[in-house]
């Protein structure tokens, strides 16, 4: 009987790791929420044509979360080759927490290493029952915002810049009255999921609210799945031009001797066929043939940049997203307290509260 | 104790109209929370047919986190399984000092909430924290790997199997124990002659259990986990990235699996339940 457990354990140990006995090549990426599906395909495509190059092998592995959620782990060891993530903030994050990276990463590659760009668009109901045709009207009263923490999400930080960079750019606009038109915006908010894919289902699958402030490829993405019966995309007059960037983790992949593979991996988003497949999940693809190919499928609005608008990443991270910064200020403490800023509280004490 | 209750219910009772009444508004309570939701899981798993629900099976990932749930039940359930027997066995029938402290500490990871639980294993062996440095440097991974999980899982789970023999060992008192000991038994013959078969039905009403939870933990898990699709997700984790990425029929096919555990642990519940009443009225009636 014992003799018997034993066995079934060995087993079901030796199955888990067919990888260890064939030795295939692998590839961690470790990626924002959205991307899902995106990599899913690219993976494909890339383990397919370095098999027809090498004929080696190769299984890209993928993990999602909330972009600032992710980079944590990353910093608290993940083995990421490759990261993927929401926004330049969050990579830095892990040069400045656990120098994993050179500190001028985003120079190593073009179009400051976003091999993508979106924006921030709405997604409201069929008909669009509550009127919802740009940023004033997520302040009117009763309408119900859904929108991720910014905490947390990358997206959510794009939302958020968007919301306050059409305030500043209105006639008379001053950062007070942005900081108050924000706040007016979060006041409709009923509640911070802590990652985009969380809100998108809140939004589209539980019913709640009346819009969805989300990422471009987001909101196409819940249209083409969900069906165009169900939802419509409005496009706001001006919002923020978002670069998710990427890049290669290095010392875990020289740890790991993936360093090559790894920047093959990144270089092949930026080929032309990467790029298609870019396009195709409703990102704006970085290189000229490709986004004219696909003009139609975007609509053409104004768009600001973080580094003129808000002086870099950096900066707006401090101003805005730190522990009391602005959003603090506007979302009051007791609400904000969700998901990692509870931790961040509770996590000190756990191990003393053992003690 | 048992058969006092009972007695003293057939003496003082309601009438019949409140006792029913009371019986059909919790057999309501249970089918709106319980059946109700738990037959929407099928429905929902079901809803593109059987080969959907058997093709949502096979995808490679949630064969995975299946493999994964069982490897991760098959190490913590015999941990705390020693683990539970030795401390009940300690603290129903021995005084020490301490006793108290014993049991509080056993408890704690109830009262802790697992996200909590999974962070003290990202403090004390993630790459910034205690230990990481050192186990990087030599090739162990713990966090982020299945050993992590594995830790988080015991850790939320270790209370379940002491916590169901503690009151049932000390409401057997140690008369039967003290007379094999008399009679020349050694202690571990006692243990295994006396107070196991005493106790069987408890250890397996505390291992299905420890079980459920094992397989079914979420926070804890999430938290250490990475969601390294194919290689750190469990089964609840795997079910929450299925439906994420609107594949509602895959998601609840998966999750029926759980609620099926979830069906065969109240089964073999009720089954132990019943012999560990029957044990006792036994011993009540030899009394």
């Amino acid at each position: 009987m014992t003799r018997r457990a034993i066995a079934v354990i060995f087993l079901a140990l030796t199955a888990l790791s067919p990888a260890g006995v064939f030795a295939k090549s692998e590839l961690l990426n470790v990626s924002y929420d959205p991307t899902r599906e995106l990599y899913q395909d690219f993976n494909k495509a890339f383990a397919k044509q370095w098999k027809q190059r090498t004929s080696q092998d190769l299984v890209v592995k993928q993990s999602h979360g909330g972009s600032g959620k992710q980079a944590r782990a990353v910093i608290d060891g993940l083995d990421a080759d490759v990261v993927t993530l929401a926004l330049a903030y969050d990579i830095d994050e892990i040069y400045n927490k656990a120098k994993l990276i050179p500190r001028d990463w985003q120079k190593r590659l073009p179009g400051n290493s976003s091999p993508y760009t979106s924006t921030i668009v709405f997604l409201v109901r069929k008909g669009n029952p509550k009127k919802i045709r740009d940023w004033d009207d997520l302040v009117r009263p009763g309408v119900k915002v859904i929108t991720p923490n910014p905490k947390t999400s990358g997206g959510a930080r794009w939302n958020y810049l968007a919301a306050w960079a059409y305030a500043l750019k209105q006639k008379g606009g001053s950062d007070a009255k942005a900081k108050e038109f924000v706040a007016k915006l979060y006041r409709n908010v009923p509640v911070l999921d802590s990652g985009a894919r969380g809100s998108t289902t809140t939004f589209v699958q539980r019913g709640q609210g009346d819009v969805l402030v989300a990422w471009e490829n987001e909101a196409f993405l819940a249209v083409n799945e969900l069906g165009k019966d169900r939802f419509e995309i409005v496009v706001p007059s001006l919002s923020i031009l978002a670069e998710p960037p990427v890049t290669l983790v290095d010392k875990v992949a020289d740890r790991k001797g993936t360093r090559k593979l790894a920047e093959e991996y990144l270089k092949y988003l930026y080929s032309p066929e990467g790029q298609e497949i870019v396009a195709r999940h409703f990102y704006r693809p970085y290189d000229k043939k490709v986004a004219a190919k696909y003009a139609r499928q975007f609509p053409a609005l104004r768009l600001v940049t973080i580094d003129d608008t808000f002086g870099g990443w950096a900066k707006a991270q401090k101003a805005h997203f730190s522990d009391g910064g602005a959003f603090d200020q506007i979302y009051g403490g007791a609400r904000c307290l969700a998901e990692w800023g509870l931790i961040g509280l509770i996590g000190p004490i756990g191990p003393i509260g053992l003690m | 104790m048992h058969a006092t209750t009972t007695s003293r219910a057939s003496k003082v009772s309601e009438p019949a109209a409140v006792r029913w009444l009371l019986i059909s508004v919790a057999l309501a309570f249970l089918a709106l929370f319980l059946l109700l939701p738990l037959a929407a899981v099928f429905a929902q798993a079901f809803d593109k047919g059987w080969e959907a629900y058997l093709a949502a099976l096979h995808e490679p990932d949630t064969l995975s986190a299946i493999w994964l749930t069982l490897l991760t039940a098959t190490a913590c359930v015999p941990v705390n399984l020693f683990f539970g027997i030795v401390a009940a066995w300690a603290i129903a029938k021995f005084s020490f000092p301490g006793k108290s402290l014993l049991i509080t500490l056993i408890d704690l990871p109830f009262s802790v909430s697992p996200v909590v639980s999974g962070l003290i294993y990202v403090l004390i062996f993630g790459l910034q924290g205690w230990l990481g440095p050192w186990l990087q440097a030599h090739g162990i991974r713990i966090i982020f790997a299945v050993p992590g999980i594995v830790l988080a899982t015991i850790f939320v789970t270790f209370p379940f199997v002491a916590r169901e023999l503690i009151p049932l060992m000390e409401s057997q008192g140690r008369d039967e124990e003290e007379a094999a000991l008399t009679l020349g038994a050694s202690g571990l013959q006692t243990f295994f002659r006396v107070t196991f078969p005493n106790i069987k039905w408890g250890v397996l009403y505390g291992v299905i259990l420890c079980n459920a939870r094992a397989m079914g933990e979420f926070g804890a898990v999430s938290v250490v986990s990475g969601h390294v699709r194919g290689s750190t997700n469990t089964i609840p984790l795997q079910v929450e990235i299925l439906y994420n990425e609107y594949s509602y029929a895959a998601a609840f096919a998966v999750a029926s699996l759980l609620a099926l555990l979830a069906l065969v642990t109240l089964a073999i519940k009720t089954l132990a339940e019943w012999k560990i009443q029957q044990g006792l009225s036994i011993n009540e009636n030899e009394r």
